[in-house]
């Protein structure tokens, strides 16, 4: 292949191949190269990896489906069957758990977004007294042991005289959550192009106009992913939840509180409902984003090629 | 700028500062002061700034110090060595798969921390489903036993660090313009030289990204030790708990705790400092 | 154990055991903590932080709880004789710490048919710690916790600041539970914590004692010693909690740890640390040795009578307790009536009526730990043969004879001594 003269702006240069780059479909011939055993070396490094990852997940799953005749999980396979799938909500405790779980996470994730983003746009945008203060503290926030942080919130709840219980918990969590929305959302900000918000303000949109129609459609998707995150570490988080929760029991408390006796086949089921609807959460969402992509693609396309035709 | 124009920011920021000064800030003050109180708990506490408390709580627990900083160290470097060549992979021959792949790597974030530990300690007991057919087979003794030793908790804590570990280095090592390591090629660099020289700087920030989210995670955990460790294996975590709920000794349980903050936050900042401080910047933006 | 059916029919397997609903004694193991006090390992984290109540202004300083001293003495009798029956009781207590059928709980329903007190029952103790953390800035004030009845175990140190260091407790007053004098088993009778059962009144009791699996281990098992023998090197499970851990250290030595001195405890740690450095103890465990004893991990472990008796009742009808020659703990879980309760007499009624050997045995069939209840056995021995019949819930009189009640803690320096002595042998 000749090299070209002059130097070829980047949007006219081929697309590696490989790379994510490619939007059209169309496909490119590639020649095959014969690969030494040391190529090899990195994906079967990367599997055995993956295997190891998901053992514990598929013996949660696999195991949901045991037989389990003494209601303890054991490691003798007893047979298959779905009747803890269909008495899921039996321990009542258990189910209260989960919801508890399930509320503060939609609550600290809920409240952490409303607080932090605000925050993130002050960060990235503005100059203020204080803003290196925050710096620090969001990142101490950020790399505190949770034994550190969850202790000394009980602490201090001991001392006002709170009781403990689930707003205590929610109040726990906003204070991790926020610091994370913060990074991500500060992040997605500071990344954005500049011109678009300017040439929305040259033509004529106040700075809440320009917010509303301009700049956040185009940081949602940093909210939603600092939403995400803040989510699942709520939903997971023991330690800082166990010194804060008082009497009350989430999910991960419960079942760590059960590890003593035996796991009842309900935690395992519970685990994998969660597991298989985040999963299809990320699914959906990787299936409306191809779907929007291709639809911009397209009409990009479209109004290319209107361009040329007028031209 | 109006005044108005001025105040945006603090009205941006004040629900969140408000919230992280209360909820986090104050507590994490109060800690130190307590444990610069003597007393206690019947007769109650007073802050008589007792700097001897420290002392004394480092002199009695540091082998439980010594120890978590071990696991922690050992864990962070072992996610290391088993993620970056993951990260690494993924980055620059995932190709069409890189999502996919980079999906199922964070698949462990959807099932819970102590469901996983479980599943570990189900499947690594003495005649369970992985020890009890290596024994059947052969290749172990029947005495052999991975439960109760060090070796389990630390297993179990490089186990949850993987998915942390890799995810910053992925996005460190995607930044990187392949370009740069074709020009590398080009003026007759080999592979070992591309990238010792150009990718491992480059992504020197997902390293140090991940090695903050896993030491100091890693350093203060207790749960690993909890489930999968034995006699010999307490983590200053565990010793911090027990202080603060069991002997209500509120000044050497604050002490520890603020030991435990003070060094983490020194090892963080020293590391930072052999990479340049713009890698905390860029690490935690 | 009779169990009501449940509508749908779990599936039967052709040759594996049945399924069924969960057995509500399961539930209670599952979620029930014993009288640990390190109740740090299940999520009730406040544990007796809450000692330490009080204002920490701009960190002056954590008041302590020590109640003021002094005064005239209270005429408890007048008090009594001034109470009246009010018609309702707020009764708090553990989870599953009750007979229960489909949400109901018939000693209860019971007991209102025949005082027509209304009894409104909440499980919110999940740990003793913890709950004393919640109720003592109450009591303190001098305000009711909104209970008539608690219970909490006798010789753990929150009980014992509760009602011996504080005296947030009211006096019982022994004319309105003649029952308690006619049927208590003598082992109900016999608390050292609080002899002539001034402010407590027995719930349940279990014992701890030595299990072991006979299929690993190849001879019987009698003597706490066998805890020390070098066959079962990586093998032996010991309890995390350290009352327990230094306990049968003390009863190693052939001393009554109620009556040990420090001199005491420090020969039982020298003791403990030696099975520790021989590398015999596989872990020090919360009560998750149970699983280790029924996976084969563990062949020998410090028990609690209860457990074990599950442990039998579903699936590992192999597993022994045994009670060592040595002489095994006894702990109790109490009634109390704190201060400023405002049913006190409806309590009492609460309290005659469940020393009825009847009803005693509703709630004994169901939660299978001792009762305190006596003349109970003949009954269960006809309506429920396995409880009946089983020395887990009814200790034979050797057994009672070689129960053994804690060290009772005379004030805190007490308690943060035996922690400093026996703390480092889990800890280390």
């Amino acid at each position: 292949m000749s090299r070209p003269l002059a130097p070829v702006p980047e949007f006219l240069e081929p697309p590696e191949p490989g790379s994510d780059a490619q939007a059209r479909p169309r496909k490119v011939k590639r020649v095959r190269k014969r690969h030494g055993p040391s190529h090899y070396i990195l994906p079967a490094w990367t599997g055995l990896v993956i295997l190891w990852t998901i053992v514990p997940i598929l013996v949660m799953v696999v195991y949901s489906f045991n037989k389990a005749p003494n209601q303890r999980e054991t490691f003798h396979w007893y047979g298959f069957t779905t009747y803890w799938y269909q008495h899921v909500f039996q321990i009542p405790d258990l189910t209260q758990a989960l919801v508890n779980s399930l509320l503060v996470a939609s609550a600290s994730t809920t409240i952490a977004t409303l607080i932090g983003v605000p925050m993130a746009m002050a960060l990235a945008r503005h100059r203020f007294l204080g803003r290196s203060a925050v710096d620090a503290t969001v990142f101490v926030d950020i790399a505190a042991p949770s034994v550190v942080v969850g202790a000394s919130l009980l602490a201090l709840f001991l001392t006002l005289n709170v009781n403990r219980g689930l707003i205590t918990i929610i109040i726990a969590h906003v204070a991790f959550n926020v610091a994370f929305v913060i990074i991500v959302v500060r992040a997605r900000i500071v990344g954005l192009d500049r011109s678009i918000e300017r040439a929305a303000a040259d033509l004529g949109a106040g700075p809440w106009t320009t917010f509303q129609k301009v700049l956040f459609p185009l940081i949602l998707p940093g909210i939603l992913a600092g939403a995400m995150l803040c989510f699942a570490m709520s939903i997971d988080d023991f330690i800082i939840t166990e010194f804060v929760a008082g009497q009350t029991l989430t999910f991960p408390l419960w079942v760590y509180g059960s590890v003593k006796v035996g796991i009842p086949p309900q935690v395992f089921v519970m685990g994998t409902m969660i597991f298989v609807f985040g999963i299809a959460l990320a699914l959906v969402n990787t299936y409306v984003a191809r779907r929007t992509a291709k639809a911009e693609a397209a009409s990009m396309r479209i109004a290319a090629a209107a361009a040329a035709a007028e031209a | 700028m109006t005044w108005r124009q001025r105040l945006v920011p603090y009205m941006l920021g004040l629900p969140s500062a408000f919230w992280l000064t209360v909820f986090f800030a104050i507590p994490m003050v109060s800690v130190l002061s307590v444990s610069l109180m003597t007393g206690n708990p019947e007769t109650g506490f007073n802050l008589t700034w007792h700097f001897g408390t420290f002392w004394n709580a480092l002199t009695t627990y540091k082998t439980q110090f010594v120890r978590s900083f071990e696991y922690g160290a050992i864990s962070t470097l072992a996610a290391v060595a088993i993620g970056y060549p993951m990260a690494y992979f993924i980055a620059f021959r995932g190709g069409r798969h890189k999502s996919t792949l980079l999906f199922i790597i964070l698949l462990p974030f959807l099932v819970s921390y102590v469901i996983r530990m479980l599943s570990w300690n189900f499947l690594l007991a003495d005649q369970g489903a992985i020890l009890g057919t290596l024994k059947n087979i052969g290749i172990l003794p029947q005495s052999a036993r991975v439960l109760s030793t060090p070796f389990a908790v630390v297993t179990g804590l490089t186990y949850d660090a993987i998915p942390y570990m890799v995810l910053p280095i992925f996005v460190a090592l995607e930044k990187i313009d392949p370009r740069v390591i074709r020009a590398a090629n080009d003026l007759y660099a080999n592979p070992r030289v591309a990238f010792t020289r150009i990718v491992l700087p480059l992504s020197s920030a997902g390293i140090f990204a991940g090695f903050l989210l896993v030491f100091v995670t890693n350093v203060g955990d207790y749960v690993a030790a909890t489930i999968l460790g034995g006699p010999g294996t307490t983590m200053i975590g565990n010793v911090i708990e027990t202080s603060y709920l069991q002997d209500l000794n509120y000044p050497v349980a604050a002490a520890l705790s603020s030991i435990l903050m003070i060094v983490l936050l020194l090892v963080i900042f020293l590391y930072a400092r052999t990479f340049g401080t713009d890698a905390v910047q860029e690490a935690v933006v | 154990m009779h169990r009501a059916e449940e509508d749908n029919t779990p599936p039967t397997p052709d040759q594996s055991p049945e399924l069924t609903p969960i057995d509500p004694a399961l539930l209670r193991g599952l979620t029930e903590r014993r009288h640990t006090r390190r109740s740090f390992l299940r999520g009730a984290g406040a544990g007796g932080g809450a000692l330490a109540m009080g204002a920490l202004l701009s960190a002056c300083g954590i008041q302590g709880t020590e109640a003021a001293k002094g005064g005239p003495a209270f005429d408890w009798t007048a008090w009594w004789s001034r109470q009246k029956k009010h018609g309702v009781l707020n009764f708090a207590n553990w989870p599953l710490y009750i007979d229960t059928d489909h949400g109901k709980h018939p000693s209860l329903e019971q007991f209102t048919a025949k005082t027509g007190i209304k009894v409104n029952y909440y499980e919110v103790i999940q740990d003793n710690a913890p709950f004393y953390a919640q109720i003592s800035p109450t009591l303190r004030a001098g305000q009711s916790i909104g209970y008539d009845i608690i219970v909490m175990t006798n010789n753990d140190w929150t009980t014992i600041e509760l009602f011996r260091i504080n005296n947030w407790a009211t006096p019982l007053e022994h004319g309105l539970i003649p029952n308690f004098f006619i049927n208590a088993t003598p082992l109900a009778r016999n608390q050292s914590v609080d002899p002539g059962n001034e402010f407590t009144i027995p719930w349940q009791s279990g014992f701890t004692g030595i299990a072991y699996d006979p299929t690993k281990i190849g001879r019987e098992i009698k003597s706490v010693h066998d805890l020390w023998d070098p066959a079962f090197k990586g093998h032996v499970g010991m309890m995390s909690d350290n009352t327990e851990l230094g306990s049968l250290g003390l009863l190693a030595l052939g001393i009554d740890p109620a009556t040990s001195t420090e001199a005491d405890w420090k020969k039982a740690a020298t003791l403990l640390q030696k099975q520790r450095d021989q590398g015999l103890v596989r872990q020090y465990y919360d009560q998750s040795y149970i699983k280790a004893l029924e996976s084969g991990d563990v062949w020998i472990t410090q028990a609690w009578s209860g457990d074990i008796f599950q442990a039998n009742n579903s699936g590992y009808p192999h597993l022994k307790f045994i009670v060592p020659d040595e002489g095994m703990m006894v702990w109790t879980d109490v009634m109390m009536v704190p201060r400023h309760a405002q049913n006190p007499v409806d309590a009492l009624m609460w309290m005659n009526f469940y020393y009825q050997p009847k009803i005693g045995a509703m709630v004994a069939d169901w939660v299978n730990y001792v009762t305190p209840v006596g003349n109970t056995q003949a009954i269960l021995k006809k309506s429920d043969p396995t409880v009946g019949n089983s020395p887990l819930v009814f200790p034979t009189k050797a057994m009672a004879a070689q129960a053994k009640q804690y060290y009772a803690y005379q004030n805190y320096d007490e308690f943060n001594t035996w922690n400093n002595i026996f703390n480092p042998i889990i800890q280390s």
